[in-house]
């Protein structure tokens, strides 16, 4: 038995040798979409394009446009001198926002009265247009509170804390809210996801279309026995990559770990049973390697937005947040973000772990199952 | 000691309407070499995958070492080995590392026993090569060391040599041969007709029915009901219409430059060459031949 399942993984392992070009991808991917997603998938906006529509031009109102500038959101790139102009800007996408100061708004401010500016956004990215908005409104608000204080201080009111309630708001385990703290856990859990399921899946239906596994049943092999063997080598890669993606993650990105390392790895290698089992499962239906392709990435595409990989779940309809309950990689990524960045213990996260184990040995033996050995 | 090692009783395989294998039953005893002759398509593959457990026969049993087929393949396989049609090598790993991987998942680690298996196929040189690199006879080899690898004391061979040149052809039936003098048996699938003629008993498949299995002597002596002859007339064409009309002429067939006739043995040599004279032939010969297995297989086809 041992000496059966070690012939399959050496087998394997020197299959894996012989392709250097996919044993490249394998280990340059997670790089790729670390990057990609650690930087591209961001809902942080920084240097949005303003174009800046002065009808007053006064020191005031120049003094507001260096408050929104400084801020770094915002970066003003034109200085209009019409409506249409600001509109043809925000069309053609030069700009993304446009701040109006009406001609009266210096007389307005030192009068004593509210005075008022306009804020266009180009809606059209809502993630962008939302994020945008909501900076407007705080630079406006605190610009604001700035020169109310500096108005009482300058009536001798100084000092005296004139707002009635003050909120306080803390932000716990992510504090600067950087989108790559969310990413790089998640993206932990999609490269340990689709290398293992699609790697196997491939792996076995290579053969089939080879012909080697009508010469492989005949073989005393046992199901299981070829099943492991295969699965050995590429659980060692994705074991390879999760350590791959922590490391840059955590040094390049700055990404903490604060739960421990060995919680990390060995529920990434109850993850692994899912997915190992899914690539068997497609296996066993396709008959080629495309197929097999196909039919990964058809459970792949909704595990990504299902998961709350990207998206939250609890901001999806109830009919999905039920589907989401069936996607395993959903489990492994609330498992991998809370050991990451809340630092958590087994006991916090225990019903995750026993959920997502047991999809994996169901898929397993499923798997296992339906994978005889015979043809018809 | 004769025993018999596989016995099939109406063995058959359907696919939903078509019937690969139709109600099969033969014997093969130890130490035999039992030729399987049909055309592509007549159920030749579909009978060894049902010995070797591959595939449930839809009905009709069958034993194979005294296990039987769909209860107790594991034994079975352990003491067979098997070349598939298509070569199960990998071909991204050397001559010796498929060598190798077949004999491990066969607990077979012995190096000294896998350089002589190499050795009896004659590729001992090769040993380093990568299986994608050789010519398809050498893969051929490459694919019975693996089969043999573990010494089973059954061979099933699918279409050994398709593809493979006549000369590398010979080189394989010896190997086989040698193999058979040792004890093991060997169950041999071709659709080339002068390789059954090597075998100690041939079986005819078409269209899932075996038709007969015997000796290729018996063969052409039982199931031949009458005389082959070797005819030669200018135009051919003509002369196979001519041939086909005579009362008692089974079939009229092209066979290299002449023409082959297997007729009743009342149609004598006389009337035959009456007829073509005097349908206005030229160069007419006409003379007694021994009837080959293909003139058994075709003669057995028309019924």
């Amino acid at each position: 038995m041992i000496q059966r399942l070690r012939s399959i993984i050496r087998k394997e392992f020197i299959q894996i040798r012989r392709d250097p070009r996919t044993l490249g991808l394998i280990i340059i991917i997670p790089v790729m979409q670390l990057f990609l997603l650690g930087y591209a998938a961001t809902n942080d906006i920084r240097n949005v394009a303003m174009a800046v529509y002065d009808l007053d031009k006064s020191e005031e109102s120049r003094s507001l446009v260096q408050a929104y500038s400084n801020a770094e959101y915002f970066q003003v790139i034109e200085y209009v001198s019409s409506e249409e102009e600001l509109q043809t800007l925000i069309e053609y996408g030069d700009a993304r926002v446009g701040l109006l100061i009406p001609p009266d708004y210096s007389h307005d401010l030192n009068a004593g009265q509210t005075a008022q500016i306009g804020f266009v956004i180009d809606g059209s990215d809502p993630s962008i247009a939302k994020t945008a908005l909501s900076s407007a409104q705080l630079i406006g608000q605190a610009y604001g509170a700035s020169i109310q204080e500096e108005r009482l201080v300058r009536n001798g009111m100084g000092g005296i804390n004139f707002q009635p309630v003050e909120v306080r708001t803390q932000v716990w385990y992510n504090p600067t809210l950087e989108d790559a703290y969310f990413m790089v856990p998640g993206i932990v859990g999609m490269v340990l996801f689709t290398l293992t399921s699609m790697v196997t899946a491939n792996s076995i239906v290579r053969e089939r279309e080879r012909g080697t596994i009508e010469q492989l049943i005949v073989t005393p092999i046992r199901p299981w026995e070829m099943v492991l063997g295969k699965m050995v080598p590429y659980v060692i890669l994705a074991f390879i990559n999760t350590g791959e993606v922590l490391l840059i993650g955590s040094l390049w990105f700055g990404v903490p770990i604060r739960g421990s390392l060995l919680l990390v790895f060995g529920l990434s290698g109850v993850f692994l049973m899912t997915s190992l089992g899914i690539g068997l499962l497609a296996s066993t239906i396709a008959s080629t390697q495309q197929e097999a392709m196909m039919i990964v990435y058809m459970i792949f595409l909704p595990s990504v937005f299902l998961s709350g990989f990207f998206f939250p779940i609890q901001a999806m309809p109830k009919v999905l947040q039920w589907i989401s309950y069936g996607i395993p990689l959903r489990y492994y990524m609330s498992i991998i973000r809370a050991l990451l960045l809340k630092g958590v213990g087994l006991p916090a996260i225990q019903t995750d772990v026993t959920l997502l184990a047991l999809f994996g040995l169901g898929l397993l033996i499923i798997a296992s199952v339906r994978f005889r050995k015979r043809l018809d | 000691m004769i025993e018999t090692v596989v016995r099939t009783d109406q063995l058959t395989k359907r696919f939903g309407e078509f019937t690969a294998v139709d109600a099969v039953s033969f014997a093969i005893k130890s130490g035999e070499i039992v030729g399987y002759l049909g055309p592509n398509g007549s159920g030749k593959t579909t009978t060894i995958r049902m010995l070797l457990g591959l595939l449930l026969p839809t009905s009709g049993e069958a034993e194979v070492l005294g296990y039987n087929i769909r209860t107790d393949p594991e034994p079975i396989r352990r003491k067979s080995g098997y070349m598939s049609q298509r070569f199960a090598l990998y071909d991204d790993l050397t001559v010796w590392e498929n060598l190798q991987f077949y004999a491990g998942v066969y607990a077979v680690t012995d190096e000294a026993h896998l350089k002589a298996t190499l050795d009896r196929v004659g590729m001992r040189k090769q040993a380093r090569e990568m299986a994608k690199d050789l010519p398809v006879g050498w893969r051929q080899r490459l694919a019975l060391a693996a089969a043999i690898v573990h010494q089973p004391q059954l061979l099933f061979l699918d279409e050994p040599t398709s593809g493979v040149d006549p000369l590398a052809r010979r080189v394989f039936w010896d190997l086989i041969y040698e193999l058979v003098d040792e004890g093991i048996t060997a169950l041999v699938t071709t659709h080339f007709m002068d390789e059954a003629e090597y075998c100690q008993r041939v079986g005819i498949m078409r269209r899932g029915q075996l038709l007969a299995m015997d000796t290729p002597e018996r063969l052409k002596r039982d199931v031949l009901d009458g005389q082959a002859w070797d005819v030669s007339a200018k135009p051919a064409l003509r002369a196979i219409s001519v041939l086909e009309q005579v009362p008692g002429v089974h079939r009229v067939g092209l066979s290299g430059d002449h023409l082959r006739v297997i007729a009743a043995k009342v149609v004598r040599k006389s009337v035959l060459v009456q007829v073509l004279r005097s349908a206005g032939l030229d160069g007419i010969a006409v003379s007694p031949t021994s009837p080959g297995l293909e003139d058994v297989f075709l003669s057995l086809s028309l019924d």
